[in-house]
C-alpha cells in the first residue's frame, strides 16, 4: 500500500502550513480522526496521538480561556512524535504556545479556511480511500447504462472484444485487462485501470488501440463502482446453466459479495448484447421488477387455476 | 500444488512490450493458470496489458506461479524464455 504523508494532505486540500515545516514527512498509519476537546482540560491518559488532530471553534476558544502555562503545557503534549499533523479549521488565529509547540517538535500545523464539519468529512473520506484495502483482477470494467460490470474469464475468451464491441455500442471502457479495485466503505467496490493502461484496449490481431481517441472521451471513465460480475467461459456441454434466472450466485472480491452471472461462450452468440441487456435487466431489479419473480407468480397463480378448475369440474360430475 | 520460480530481471529496459509478448504468447500455449508477482501485485502472465501495466524494471524480482495440469511444464518453459531473450535469470 502507498503510504499516506502529512504532505500529500497539504497538496490535496486548501491547506495553509504554519508551523512544524521538518514534519512535512511523517506518516498516517490510520483513517481515523481526532479532536482533541478532553485532552484540552489536561486529561491525556486516552490521547489517540497517532492519529491527524483537528482543533475547531469549541476547542480553540477554550484554550484560550487558559492560563499561559496551561496553554504550553497542553501544546507540548499535543505535540508527541507520532501526530502527524494538526489541522486548525475556520482560518482562527492560532495562539503563539500552539505555533511554538509545533514548530519545536516537528507536528506540522496546518489551518483551513472552512467549517470544521466539512474539514473532518473531507479529511476522513481521503484518508478512508488512501486506506481502503485493494487488490487487481484479470478482467475488463465496462459502464454500461450506468451499471458498473467487470467482465472475468480465461484469457482468450473474448473479453476485449467484447468490450469493443460495447465502446461501439456507446458504453464506457474502464480498465482492459488488469482492473485495480479499491474496496470503499464496508459495501462499495471500486474498479479503475492502472495508469499505464488507462483507455488502451488489446485486440488480437491488431495490438493495442486507444478507445479515446477512437471513439471520444464518452468513450471511457476514470472510475467506476462494481455491481455486477459476468464470467465468460466456453460452452461446457456438461455444465448446467442459469434457464430461469431466480437464483443469484455471488462472487467475494476483498469483502465485498457481487452479484455474478456465468455466460457461456460460443460462436452466434452475441456477449455485448446480452452483457448490455443483463446490465439493463440488473437496473430493473434494483428498481423492484424481477422478471423471473413475475414469470414465477404468474405460474403459481395458473397452475392454482387449473387446479381450482378441476376440482370444481369433478364436483358437477 | 503450484509450481513457481523466482526471476532477476537483467534486461537494461526491464519488461517491455516486446518481451512482455513473448512471455506472454509462451504462458498462453498452456492450460494451467499463470500469473506473475512483482512488488505485490500480481496479474495473469496470459494478459499482456497486464504484464505491460506492471512496469516491471531492471534489477526486479519476480515470482512466475503456475497452476493446473502443466505447471511444472509451464514454469520451466517460460524460465527457459526468459534465459533466450536475456530478459533475466
Amino acid at each position: 500500500m502507498a503510504k499516506v504523508q502529512t504532505k500529500d494532505l497539504l497538496e490535496q486540500f486548501k491547506l495553509e502550513l504554519i508551523a512544524g515545516k521538518n514534519g512535512l514527512d511523517r506518516e498516517f498509519i490510520m483513517s481515523d480522526i481526532s479532536r482533541p476537546g478532553i485532552e484540552l482540560t489536561g486529561y491525556f491518559r486516552y490521547y489517540p496521538k497517532a492519529r491527524l488532530q483537528v482543533l475547531g471553534k469549541t476547542e480553540l476558544s477554550y484554550f484560550n480561556e487558559l492560563s499561559s502555562d496551561e496553554k504550553r503545557d497542553r501544546s507540548q503534549r499535543l505535540c508527541t512524535d507520532v501526530t502527524p499533523c494538526i489541522v486548525v479549521t475556520r482560518g482562527m488565529e492560532i495562539p503563539e504556545e500552539l505555533k511554538q509547540a509545533c514548530e519545536a517538535s516537528h507536528v506540522p500545523l496546518l489551518r483551513s479556511p472552512y467549517k470544521t464539519t466539512r474539514v473532518v468529512s473531507r479529511l476522513t473520506n481521503f484518508l478512508e480511500a488512501r486506506f481502503a484495502p485493494s487488490t487487481a483482477m484479470h478482467g475488463v470494467l465496462v459502464d454500461i447504462h450506468g451499471v458498473g460490470i467487470l467482465i472475468t474469464g480465461q484469457s482468450g475468451v473474448g473479453k476485449s472484444e467484447t468490450a469493443l464491441e460495447l465502446v461501439k455500442r456507446g458504453h464506457r471502457l474502464v480498465a482492459d485487462d488488469s482492473v485495480e479495485i479499491h474496496q470503499e466503505d464496508y459495501d462499495r467496490l471500486i474498479g479503475s485501470s492502472p495508469e499505464l493502461i488507462e483507455h488502451l484496449l488489446e485486440i488480437r490481431g491488431l495490438g493495442i488501440i486507444n478507445v479515446m481517441t477512437l471513439f471520444g472521451a464518452s468513450a471511457v471513465r476514470s472510475h467506476k463502482k462494481i455491481d455486477f460480475v459476468i464470467n465468460l467461459e466456453n460452452w461446457n456441454e456438461k455444465k448446467q446453466y442459469d434457464r430461469i434466472g431466480m437464483d443469484e450466485e455471488t462472487i467475494r472480491i476483498i469483502d465485498v459479495d457481487v452479484p455474478k452471472a456465468t455466460l457461456p461462450v460460443r460462436p452466434g452468440r452475441n456477449l455485448a448484447v446480452i452483457i448490455e441487456v443483463a446490465a439493463m435487466n440488473f437496473r430493473l431489479k434494483r428498481l423492484g421488477v424481477n422478471a423471473a419473480e413475475e414469470f414465477s407468480a404468474r405460474l403459481t397463480k395458473m397452475i392454482n387455476q387449473e387446479e381450482a378448475n378441476l376440482n370444481s369440474s369433478v364436483d358437477y360430475d | 500444488m503450484a509450481a513457481e520460480k523466482t526471476v532477476t530481471i537483467t534486461d537494461s529496459t526491464g519488461v517491455h512490450a516486446r518481451p512482455a509478448t513473448v512471455l506472454v504468447n509462451k504462458a498462453g500455449s498452456f492450460s494451467s493458470d499463470v500469473t506473475v508477482e512483482y512488488n505485490g501485485k500480481s496479474v495473469n502472465l496470459k494478459s499482456i496489458m497486464g504484464v505491460m501495466s506492471l512496469g516491471i524494471p531492471k534489477d526486479a524480482v519476480i515470482k512466475i506461479i503456475a497452476e493446473g495440469s502443466d505447471e511444472q511444464e509451464a514454469v520451466n518453459a517460460i524460465y527457459e524464455v526468459i534465459k533466450q531473450e536475456g530478459l533475466g535469470e
